[in-house]
């Protein structure tokens, strides 16, 4: 299965968090509550595309493109 | 005294709990002066202790992001620093538990006595979770407090708690030794430390720990070279390990998991308020709203204000001896105090909006619905907040760029920022307004002064993104920058904390701005009233020698008289150096000492106005406004403040610095004076062109 990102959701879609693309941005992403084994879900994006609105950890939380790009999910 | 700090997420409900706790009894940790905007109070614990409540900025993690989050690691990380506290209060949102918890268990490791409230425990109820208090407790092995902060609910039993709290022994949810035990022995022996995780803290963040010294920076790099710390992985491994304990707590105490929390309301108001379309015509909606309501709502307290103030000064000039000093009293302070008084309506009506677009979570959207736009000239979605707190006063503005990470970013902020038209400006607007724009509604229900009012607003805001996008072509960062940042569920306003925070923004204005306004009103008295030789003191016969052709009423008489006086004066010398570069923007000697004066601040304008106009005038005659509107123009003979110059005097005002405080906090925020230096020039020059061009064009 080819490798997907939160980016590839379509609003409303989850998919379980399987890693990150970038090490330091994992640091905030992880205290933030981005979790691998969890449950991230693509709730809808700001009216010019960029930046998104995604829920994990039961809150949301909002996400520039090339921030969502680097979480991969399955 | 026991200090005890509050800790706690964004949008936990932090400073309404800090509200009930201290109520009016706070204190703002004074700007400019001091770096850290600190708010501390007291409360009575029902032993009859008093203890002091410091209410640290809001975090998620002892790992800052920004200069503002920094200052919790500061303090809990470093048992020396004076404001080291004797208990941490962690406030978390119960509804929205597992990522509030991360922030508990770093404090909770630091080793010092920690209580964990648990806040909204009503959204908790209400969505049909149960948290087992005692179990929660038991397992963290700390006191737990349930609570509702926004009903007061919890206040009495948190205050207990903090009565009986005790130093427990030490243990750590999050065991460091695990990962580096050689690196944390060495730390915790060279540095006396007892606490393993606050010796894993020093080998993880000794670079921006600022109670090091450099060679003390040099030790703990060489210890984690040697043991091979490395810093990112074991903080990648420490955040998994914390969440696992977490779920592990959660597992026991807690029923229902969190993804099936219902938030159908503001799901709801999000396709609303970030719509396409209705997102931004809101948006747009909510600023006209404000400035409308500033037009228009705080008229009525200003005339009063105006009013009272030239009473007050007619009733004592009757009333006392005629000196030296009741014409200090009457004709500087008392006009000077006014001209302070008078913006409180305005100020509070902002930071009303602000603060309620604030605490109902909007603000967070409207970041969202901004960043993209934001960044292409170079800002954050996060800059629309300093930008719009920019609309009260650039001082708090400045400092509220903290929470922007990136540093290019930060600084055009801060840079471009004081183009946002400040309260400070409000009044200059307002008075030059009111003297050459016609008070007539368009449309039959648009009141065309506000229209105007709202052009100089808007026009500074577009010189600000204008200015930001050249500097972001200037400016070269190869740090990154980022928005991860959460969207807090929509709540209605906490209306005690709106009226607090317009309570204490007015506060902190007057006395800041007062301080200035005060001290100039006081400088510009005797700048006007004394001048060299004794030109003041002949007056009478002066004019009278100048005039002796023509037939004037003893009226006109004593007129010509003042302003013979005003002319002879230090401040009429003063004016008059400046007045060659400032008459081609139309002004005259007059304005040109409230151009000056306002340098110091600019609503020192309107005072230096009433000191300017009523030195020698008789008081009761009216206010500042009738005066200025009677002035003529001794060239044309048509009125002084007329269209040409009064649109050239609002256009230098919306784009000059003109502000010592703000330069003073720009200089503390970037650490220099380059960026104040920068600032001023280019504003200066902005100012002054744009004012010739309109004059020139106008005329």
């Amino acid at each position: 299965m080819n490798l997907r990102s939160v980016v590839d959701l379509a609003p409303g879609e989850s998919a379980i968090i399987s890693g990150f693309m970038d090490d330091t941005l994992s640091l905030k992403l992880l205290e933030m509550g981005c979790l691998p084994g969890q449950p991230i879900k693509f709730n809808f994006a700001a009216p010019l595309g960029d930046p998104i609105c995604v829920s994990v950890s039961g809150y949301d939380l909002s996400l520039r493109l090339d921030e969502a790009i680097t979480i991969s999910v399955q | 005294m026991r200090k005890i700090a509050l800790v706690g997420n964004p949008n936990s409900g932090k400073s309404s709990l800090f509200n009930h706790l201290t109520g009016l009894n706070q204190k703002i940790g004074n700007f400019p002066g001091v770096t850290v905007d600190k708010k501390t109070g007291y409360t009575n614990l029902p032993n009859g202790e008093k203890v002091e409540i410091i209410d640290l900025p809001g975090t998620y993690s002892i790992y800052p992001n920004s200069t503002d989050e920094k200052i919790v690691f500061d303090i809990l990380a470093n048992k020396s620093n004076k404001l080291y506290p004797d208990a941490v209060v962690v406030i978390v949102d119960a509804s929205n538990f597992k990522r509030n918890l991360l922030l508990f268990t770093q404090i909770h490791d630091l080793n010092i006595p920690t209580i964990l409230v648990l806040n909204m425990m009503d959204i908790v109820e209400k969505t049909g979770l149960s948290i087992d208090q005692a179990k929660l407790s038991n397992e963290l092995g700390v006191p737990v407090v349930p609570m509702k902060a926004r009903k007061g609910k919890g206040i009495d039993l948190l205050k207990q708690t903090l009565t009986d709290i005790k130093v427990d022994e030490y243990h750590t949810i999050f065991d460091a030794t695990a990962h580096a035990s050689e690196a944390i022995e060495e730390v915790k022996e060279i540095f006396t430390i007892k606490e393993d995780y606050l010796a894993y803290q020093l080998l993880q963040q000794f670079n921006i720990n600022t109670s090091l010294a450099e060679n003390e920076k040099n030790i703990l790099q060489q210890i984690a070279d040697k043991h091979n710390f490395s810093r990112d992985d074991l903080r990648r491994k420490e955040t998994l390990e914390r969440y696992s304990s977490i779920n592990h707590f959660i597992n026991g105490s807690v029923k229902e998991t969190f993804t099936v929390l219902p938030k159908k309301v503001t799901e709801k108001l999000d396709r609303v308020f970030t719509h396409k379309i209705w997102g931004y015509a809101i948006f747009l909606s909510i600023l006209f709203l404000i400035f409308q309501a500033i037009f228009a709502w705080a008229t009525v307290p200003m005339d009063l204000i105006d009013l009272t103030f030239s009473k007050i000064s007619a009733y004592l000039a009757g009333a006392l001896p005629d000196s030296a000093l009741t014409r200090l009293l009457t004709e500087g302070i008392i006009p000077g105090i006014g001209g302070v008084v008078i913006f409180i309506p305005q100020i509070a009506i902002l930071f009303a909006f602000i603060s309620i677009l604030e605490e109902t979570g909007y603000m967070s959207r409207v970041v969202f619905l901004m960043d993209k736009i934001m960044r292409k000239v170079g800002l954050n979605g996060k800059s629309v907040v300093p930008l719009i707190s920019g609309v009260a006063c650039a001082i708090p503005a400045i400092m509220a760029t903290r929470t922007i990470e990136n540093w290019k970013e930060r600084i055009i902020t801060i840079f471009v920022t004081p183009f946002m038209s400040c309260s400070a400006r409000l009044p200059v607007y307002t008075i030059l307004i009111a003297l050459v724009i016609p008070d007539k509604l368009v449309f039959g229900v648009i009141n065309m002064q506000g229209i105007v009012l709202m052009g100089l607003y808007l026009l500074g805001f577009f010189m600000a993104i204008g200015s930001a996008g050249i500097m972001k072509l200037l400016l070269k960062t190869k740090e990154r920058s980022f928005l991860v940042m959460e969207l807090p569920t929509y709540k209605s306003p906490r209306w005690k904390n709106v009226g607090l925070t317009m309570v204490e923004k007015s506060k902190t204005f007057v006395f800041e701005a007062g301080k200035i306004i005060l001290a100039i009103s006081i400088i510009l008295w005797v700048l006007a009233s004394y001048g060299p030789g004794d030109h003041i003191e002949n007056a009478q016969v002066e004019v009278a020698e100048l005039v002796k052709d023509q037939r004037l009423t003893p009226e006109e008489f004593d007129n010509k008289v003042q302003a013979y006086k005003l002319e002879k004066s230090y401040a009429g010398i003063f004016g008059k150096a400046i007045e060659p570069v400032i008459t081609p923007l139309g002004y005259d000697w007059k304005i040109g000492i409230a151009l000056i004066t306002s340098f110091a601040a600019r609503e020192v304008f309107v005072s230096t106005m009433a000191t300017i106009y009523s030195i020698g005038d008789d008081v009761e005659e009216g206010t500042i406004k009738n005066r200025m509107r009677s002035e003529i123009n001794q060239e044309t003979g048509g009125p002084r403040y007329n269209l040409p110059t009064g649109v050239s005097l609002l256009l230098f005002y919306v784009f000059a610095m003109q502000c010592m405080s703000t330069l003073a906090v720009v200089y503390r925020e970037t650490k220099g004076w380059k960026w104040p230096a920068i600032q001023l020039t280019y504003m200066t020059i902005i100012a002054y062109l744009s004012a010739l061009i309109a004059y020139n064009v106008l005329s």
